[in-house]
Order: C-alpha cells, then sequence, then structure tokens
C-alpha cells in the first residue's frame, strides 16, 4: 500500500476511531463520512471504540498475498464491536484456538511490511479475552 | 424496448496461455463470436469489453480502444467500452450490449471478456485479487479473496448442515462437467478425497474448492431479435437482465452468508422474464468457491438455505438430475479468467438451448446465468431461452 494511503488512515488504524451518526445514534467503523441510513440529513462525529468485541466468523490465511506472507498462517476473522459495527482484522492466537463467539479486544501491533526495506503498516489487530465467549 | 436475442458465440480454451498475449487471447474469441454468427466486422455498431485489471495483470489500460484497434475496427472508429466489476465484468458487459440494442441505440453488438493472469506470480495475483474486495479494510488486514469466502463458509457452516463431504462435492461435480468440456482448464475427474487432501488455502477451503488462476476470452454477438434469422437459424433470446450492488466489504452485509445482491438480482430477473423457478432447465452459477456455488443455488431461490449441500449430494444439480448446474464445469473446472466468466456463462447456456453441448447436453430450452463481482458487492443475473 502506498504511503500517503495508509498515512490518511492512520489516526483510525492506530486507535480504532470510527464516526457516529448522532441523528440516528448509529456507529461506524471503518469510518463512513455519510450516514446509510439518514444520509445527508445525518451528522457525522468522530467516535473512539472502546475495542471489545466478538468474532462473527474466522478463517486461517494459510496462502497470503507477498506482504503477509511473513505471517502465515494467521488468523483473520470478521469481529463485531460491542457497539455494533463489524471489521476485518488478525486475531493474535494459535489457530486452533479460535472460535466464532470468542471475545476479544483490539491491540496495536504491526500488520504488514513491504519486504526488507519498506514501509511497515501497524495497525489494530485483536487478541483472546480468557474465559469469556459469547454464543453466536 | 426491443426484445434482444444472442446470434452468435466464441471461446478461447482456459487455461495457462503463456504464449498467448491479451490482445491474442480476444482477437480468437472474437473472430469465432463473428464467425458463428456469420457478421462481417464492418456490420458492428458497438463493443462493451468486460476485464477486471489488466492495468494490474499486463499493465494495461485503455482496453476498449485497444481491443477495437486489434479487433481490426481502428478504421471503423466504433464505440467501444470497458465494463468492470471484478469478477461480474463479464456479465455486466453482457448486460450493457444487451442494453444497447434494447434501447434501440445500437443494432449489431458485440460483448466480450477477457483476463490475462498468468503473467504475474501468484502471490501478485492474490493481491490483485483481494482489489475486488474493500482494499482499505479487508485487504489492510490480511484478507485474501479464498479468505473472506471461507469467512463465508465457516459462518455457513456454523448455522446451517453443510458437511465438508458435501462441500466438496461441488467440485467433484464441477470437475466431471468440466471433463466433457473442450474448452475447461481442468479436464479430469477428481473424488471426495482429492478435495479433502488438497492443501489447506484459508480454512475450511482447499485447494480443490478454489478456482484457478486462468488466461481466457469469450465473446458474443447481440441483436434485435426481429433481426435474428437474418444471421442464424437457432437465436437464443435474452429473457431477462438483472443487477443488484451491495457493501463492497464483508463485513458490513447484512448476514455473512446471504449475498443480497443475489437474492435481489434473481428476484428481478424472475419478474422481468414473467418466470418461475420450475422454468428453469439449467443454471451456470459463479462458483468462485464451492461455498459460492451452495449460496447462489439458495440465494436465487432454488431450495431453502441450508439445503443445497444435501442437494448436491443427492445428485440433483448433476447432469441428468433435475437442475444441472454448471454444466460447462463452472469457474472450478473450467476456470475462471475474471473479467470472461461472465461471458463464458453466457456462451454455455447459449450452447446448451441450441443443443450443441455433445456429451454434457441437458433436455434445455431456459437456462439462467449468474456472476459475481468480489464477495457480492456486484450480481448480474440473466435469463435466456428458446
Ligand atoms: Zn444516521
Amino acid at each position: 500500500m502506498s504511503v500517503s494511503r495508509f498515512w490518511r488512515k492512520i489516526p483510525q488504524r492506530y486507535n480504532l476511531i470510527g464516526t457516529q451518526c448522532t441523528t440516528c445514534g448509529r456507529y461506524f467503523f471503518p469510518p463512513r463520512t455519510l450516514c446509510p441510513d439518514c444520509r445527508r440529513s445525518g451528522r457525522i462525529v468522530n467516535h473512539k471504540f472502546s475495542g471489545e468485541g466478538t468474532v462473527v466468523t474466522y478463517t486461517v490465511i494459510r496462502s497470503a498475498s507477498d506482504q503477509f506472507e511473513y505471517a502465515t498462517p494467521y488468523v483473520l476473522a470478521i469481529i463485531k464491536l460491542d457497539e455494533g459495527p463489524r471489521l476485518t482484522a488478525q486475531v493474535v492466537c494459535p489457530p486452533e484456538e479460535a472460535r466464532i463467539g470468542m471475545r476479544v479486544r483490539g491491540v496495536f501491533r504491526r500488520v504488514a511490511a513491504d519486504g526488507e526495506s519498506g514501509v511497515i503498516h501497524y495497525g489494530t489487530k485483536f487478541v483472546p479475552v480468557e474465559g469469556e465467549d459469547i454464543l453466536l | 424496448m426491443r426484445d434482444v436475442a444472442v446470434v452468435g458465440i466464441g471461446c478461447t480454451e482456459f487455461g495457462e496461455h503463456w504464449g498467448a498475449s491479451f490482445r491474442d487471447l480476444f482477437v480468437t474469441a472474437g473472430v469465432m463470436a463473428l464467425q458463428d454468427a456469420g457478421v462481417a466486422g464492418d456490420e458492428l455498431d458497438a463493443l462493451y469489453v468486460g476485464n477486471m485489471s489488466a492495468g494490474r495483470f499486463v499493465e494495461q489500460e485503455h482496453i476498449g480502444a485497444l481491443i477495437a484497434d486489434y479487433a481490426g475496427l481502428a478504421s471503423n472508429h466504433i464505440p467501444s467500452t470497458r465494463v468492470e466489476a471484478a469478477c461480474a465484468s463479464g456479465g455486466l458487459a453482457f448486460r450493457q450490449a444487451v442494453i444497447a440494442v434494447a434501447s434501440g441505440m445500437e443494432d449489431i453488438v458485440v460483448a466480450a471478456g477477457v483476463e490475462k493472469m498468468t503473467d504475474v506470480g501468484t502471490g501478485a495475483s492474490v493481491d490483485m485479487l483481494a482489489s475486488a474486495a474493500d482494499r482499505e479494510w479487508e485487504g489492510f488486514a490480511g484478507a485474501t479473496f479464498p479468505g473472506l469466502y471461507a469467512m463465508i463458509a465457516n459462518d455457513y457452516m456454523h448455522r446451517y448442515p453443510l458437511t465438508r463431504e458435501q462441500l466438496a462435492q461441488v467440485a467433484v461435480k464441477n470437475h466431471e462437467n468440466g471433463a466433457r468440456n473442450p474448452i475447461a482448464q481442468f479436464k479430469n475427474r477428481i473424488t471426495i478425497d482429492t478435495v479433502l487432501n488438497s492443501s489447506l488455502v484459508a480454512d475450511p477451503l482447499r485447494l480443490f474448492d478454489c478456482s484457478p488462476i486462468t488466461d481466457g476470452a469469450a465473446a458474443v454477438v447481440v441483436v434485435p431479435l426481429e433481426r435474428a434469422r437474418e444471421y442464424t437459424d437457432s437465436p437464443v433470446r435474452v429473457l431477462a437482465s438483472a443487477q443488484a450492488s451491495d457493501t463492497i466489504a464483508l463485513h458490513d452485509r447484512r448476514d455473512i452468508s446471504t449475498l443480497d445482491a443475489t437474492v435481489v438480482a434473481g428476484k428481478r430477473a424472475f419478474d422481468q422474464a414473467g418466470l418461475e423457478h420450475k422454468d428453469i432447465d439449467l443454471l451456470e452459477v459463479h462458483d468462485c468457491f464451492t461455498i459460492a456455488e451452495i449460496c447462489a443455488i439458495e440465494d436465487l431461490g432454488f431450495c431453502k438455505k441450508g439445503e443445497a449441500g444435501r442437494l448436491t449430494w443427492e445428485g440433483v444439480t448433476a447432469i441428468g438430475g433435475d437442475l444441472p448446474v454448471n454444466t460447462s464445469g463452472g469457474l472450478k473446472a473450467c476456470g475462471h479468467p475474471v473479467g470472461a466468466t461472465g461471458i463464458k456463462q453466457v456462451c454455455e447456456i447459449v450452447t446448451q438451448l441450441r443443443g450443441e453441448a455433445g456429451s454434457r447436453q441437458v433436455d434445455a430450452e431456459i437456462g439462467m446465468a449468474h456472476n459475481v463481482g468480489g464477495t457480492g458487492a456486484t450480481v448480474v443475473v440473466h435469463i435466456l431461452g428458446v
């Protein structure tokens, strides 16, 4: 990913900052600047998410693109944040421990590297929260 | 609006064409389609070309003009337009051609699809295909295309009674069909064990659950129905052309394992044609992964959610079953040159409706083609009949 394209999203990726439509109350992550429900009458403000959520579904990526080859195999999941929105992120855990319904929380981690001397991308990954599960 | 018919089809063999270039592939398919229709190049009014990512696969943009040029039509100055909707690019190019003819704006139009994918390495092509989903918020996290469909599969298997063996049967059936199709990339029959012993790509999907990296091109000629008999004794009518969109990212879908765009496009197509499910004699669906075929059969409404695995296992969707699905071999066995797939589906339906499908022939008067872009952000559905 180009440096400018990555740089533009740093606040959101580093701090799980998304948005909220104060007209209808709906939260967005990844952030949206237009509410799909209220559209032009929606008022959008930034919102920092708590980072706690639940695994909706997941997979173990065993064949990746070049940028992620260093990390394979890795757990990729769709996570539903407690505020409602869902996002795609990696879960840092052994592949055999990943499950649907697993409680997770966001942490700041290295996500990808553009080769040996290229840009290193940081962002949010998730780690299991011990002992908690939600039945989906 | 005028009624529209397909009067000519052409398709290259799908596979690894290391000796042929992007433009070679297109010209081969285009010439076949024109010959089939008995149309001269200078009779063409317009060209629509489905292509996903020539800019990245072969570092060439401006595909519309390139194709018109190498089709020998530069001096005719016909309008030539590239259409892009990831893996639904071909189906969408066909839809644009149908709209152009139906509107009365154009008379004789070629819709084509082409992709040359083997000029880059596997890691690079995995990255390019991931751009059919949300690059900034799915690709960034390390989502691959098989990975996204694997998450659909895990969600589906968590909620519905689909066994790993039933899922594998989709690939077994499609290889059986592909073995009878001269243009298929894979003409080898496989067993459940072949699928279950192949390497894991993204759990639970294995190598034989995935469509391959493929080069290929396909083209069709469409004209107003009232003029179709000038070109062929066996015109195939376009009974419906429907399209729908949905969120680009899988995580934003209403339901992870229902492709709402398929549900909506399917309904629109049935409404347009004034037909019911029992009227459809064969179905070409977008089986980029085995789970995608299961979802497609259900989301198009041919059975309830959760039942397509059992129907596949029981042979209902095989050649000779009540609802043959992917008689061509599908994307799994035919190969999936992304921009060409939607046109190849139309070619297969036309071949079957003309009764020219040889050992994979089914008894059919009406067929449906279902083409998906990304994980379901674009869906195009066509119904064709004789
Ligand atoms: Zn709102």
